[in-house]
């Protein structure tokens, strides 16, 4: 331990000159015990990585130059176009039912509850894969399509059902609802978090409810709502590749159009899983972000009390980088 | 303040800020008010006392209608809160559109005993809230207001820090302030200072001291008799749902009329 001692420490001892025995127990750096197990533990890991990776790597049955030359194939590259935005628009369609959903779920009125509860009872309770193809195939129910008086009265425009239903559309429409359903559920798990005095305190400067909602209440539901947010987008980054029974020219969709005509099954579903892995890495980074930016009082506000004061990592050793010699020097 | 002589005479009714008449309100099986009446004047403060589920808190919040009323009216500058007379004789009472409602409300200040700051915003932001978000004012115009009134309530320099890094006093100074710049003509205080440490009432109550010299209507539920004694024009002890007496503070401290209220201000006193 004194082979240690930060020699720093002795400028805490300017202020109190004349007591070198006190500056020497200021000086004592606290250090980790050493885990011998845990390294042993990384070790194993690293050997069985390395060895997974080689059989991978070396197996005469992966043919790497096909993965290479795929990768930034044009087909696959607008396939991949496709994945975001399917992604990107279902997430902003689903969120946007989900906050109708929920709100109309915590309404005063039984007949929005009803309809709402009605909502993710059927389409949480059916498989995507269902919805997808349901959609898809609408003209078997509804051959036209168009907006006039209901119960068949006239009609002002019309359109044929196949012609408007193209596979990226029903795959909008199926992964937008669903989304829909699951979305609901968070974000009224998000505003019952946030305390009823919040409505009322609004109510009293005479706010609407619309206000209340946008400006008080989901504000402070974001902090519980990003993370499974979160989650939901990451997991929508994958199930987008569904849409491929229906044609839904997404990267999964042109993969195996790719894989059929030139049967590199392996190598495609290599290329393909590169981009989900990209995606969704890309995902979790900016999900790590945001939620820290959400995170109630913890990081934005402490950053403003004390960003200037404690530079580098806060989360991380306690006492140990928190030598008094630190101070006296800046 | 100081003309209490002229409050003994019946006051001239344009002088009447609140107005509440046979109000009752029961949840469930249980009736909270059994039919309250009482006037309070312009400038005057009404401190209201009672024990703990008598129905004080629910008496304030149905003067801005956060309740409903079974029955009784409830009138703000002489307008009728929360409902309109309806049909053919005008018998019955229709609730208000949210409209009306709202623009009722913002005349009407309200003070919670926790305070419910909006918590992602600085103290200038919560106070900006209703000008902005309600009366359509301009952000700059807005902030300046807010700071001026953070001044008044002794808050000047914490104008830019979130709810989570000031006290609970002084988070009530700023709930006091924001209520305040809706530029009410009545302020509700529902035991403002019942959640705090004992160290920082003090500073909420200076700030409705000021308040109540600066000639605020104000109607105040609390369990601090020593501020009831000394700022209070009249003071009100309500049990079980109904008033049981109203008097000047000396009154009604000093010599209680009921058994009820000296049972009750041996409790505190
Ligand atoms: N939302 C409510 N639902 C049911 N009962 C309530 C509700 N609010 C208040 N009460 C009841 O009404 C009574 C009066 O409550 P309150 O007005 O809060 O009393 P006080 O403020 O004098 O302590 C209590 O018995 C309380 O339990
Ligand atoms: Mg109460």
């Amino acid at each position: 331990m004194n082979t240690d001692m930060n020699p720093h420490g002795t400028a805490a001892g300017h202020a109190q000159a004349g007591a070198p025995d006190q500056d020497d127990d200021l000086a004592l750096r606290v250090t980790r015990r050493p885990r011998p197990g845990h390294w042993l533990a990384v070790l194993a890991a690293a050997l069985f990585t390395a060895w997974l990776a080689y059989t991978v790597i070396v197996n005469p049955h992966l043919h790497w130059d096909v993965v290479v030359d795929h990768l930034f194939d044009g087909v696959i590259l607008e396939g991949l176009w496709v994945t975001v935005q399917l992604t990107l628009i279902s997430m902003a369609a689903g969120v946007a039912i989900g906050v109708l959903i929920a709100v109309m779920q915590l309404s005063g009125s039984p007949v929005l509850r009803l309809t709402a509860g009605a909502y993710t009872w059927f389409f949480r309770g059916t498989p995507l894969l269902v919805q997808l193809i349901f959609w898809f195939n609408l003209a078997l129910l509804f051959p036209v399509i168009g907006i006039g008086v209901p119960f068949d009265g006239p009609k002002f425009v019309e359109w044929q059902t196949n012609l408007v239903i193209t596979g990226f559309v029903a795959a909008l429409l199926g992964l937008s609802i669903n989304e829909g359903a699951y979305m609901a559920e968070i974000v009224r798990a998000g505003i019952q978090s946030v305390d009823p005095g919040q409505r009322e305190a609004g109510a009293s400067i005479g706010m609407s409810n619309r206000r209340i909602l946008t400006r008080i209440i989901l504000p402070q539901a974001m902090r519980v709502i990003i993370p499974p947010f979160g989650n939901q987008f990451i997991s929508m980054l994958k199930t987008t590749s569904l849409v491929s029974v229906i044609a839904g020219a997404d990267l999964m969709t042109v993969s195996q159009h790719l894989y059929l005509a030139n049967f590199e099954v392996i190598a495609l579903l290599m290329v393909a899983s590169i981009w989900y892995l990209v995606l969704t890495t890309l995902a979790s980074v900016a999900q790590h972000f945001i939620e820290r930016h959400y995170t109630p009082g913890a990081a934005p506000l402490r950053r403003r009390v004390l960003g200037d004061l404690v530079p580098g990592r806060t989360g991380r050793a306690q006492g140990a980088d928190r030598t008094p010699a630190k101070e006296g020097a800046s | 303040m100081s003309d209490t002589g002229t409050r003994t005479a019946t006051p001239p009714a344009e002088n009447i800020v609140l107005s509440a008449r046979g109000v009752r309100k029961r949840f469930a099986d249980t009736e909270v008010l059994k039919g309250i009446d009482l006037e309070v004047r312009a400038g005057e403060v009404l401190c209201v006392i009672g024990p703990s589920g008598s129905g004080k808190s629910t008496l304030l919040r149905c003067f801005n209608h956060l309740e409903h009323i079974d029955a009784g009216r409830i009138r703000v500058d002489g307008e009728l809160i929360g409902y309109e007379q309806h049909g053919p004789s005008g018998r019955t009472l229709r609730e208000l559109r949210p409209r009306d409602i709202r623009r009722q409300r913002e005349r009407i200040g309200m003070v919670f005993q926790r305070f419910h700051l909006f918590p992602h915003r600085t103290a200038v932001r919560n106070v900006m809230e209703g000008p902005v978000a309600v009366k359509g004012r301009t952000r700059a115009e807005a902030e300046r207001q807010a700071r001026e009134l953070l001044d008044r309530v002794g808050l000047a320099d914490r104008a830019d820090h979130y709810p989570a890094q000031l006290s609970g006093g002084q988070q009530q100074r700023v709930a006091i302030a924001r209520a305040l710049a809706m530029e009410p003509t009545l302020m509700l205080f529902d035991e403002p200072t019942s959640a705090l440490d004992p160290e920082l009432v003090g500073e909420v109550l200076g700030v409705m001291r000021d308040l109540a010299r600066s000639g605020m209507t104000m109607i105040v539920v609390t369990h601090e008799m020593g501020f009831a004694r000394e700022v209070a024009d009249r003071v009100l002890f309500i049990d079980q749902g109904a008033v049981v007496e109203t008097g000047r503070p000396d009154e009604l401290f000093t010599d209680p009329r009921h058994d009820r209220t000296r049972a009750f201000l041996s409790t505190v006193l």
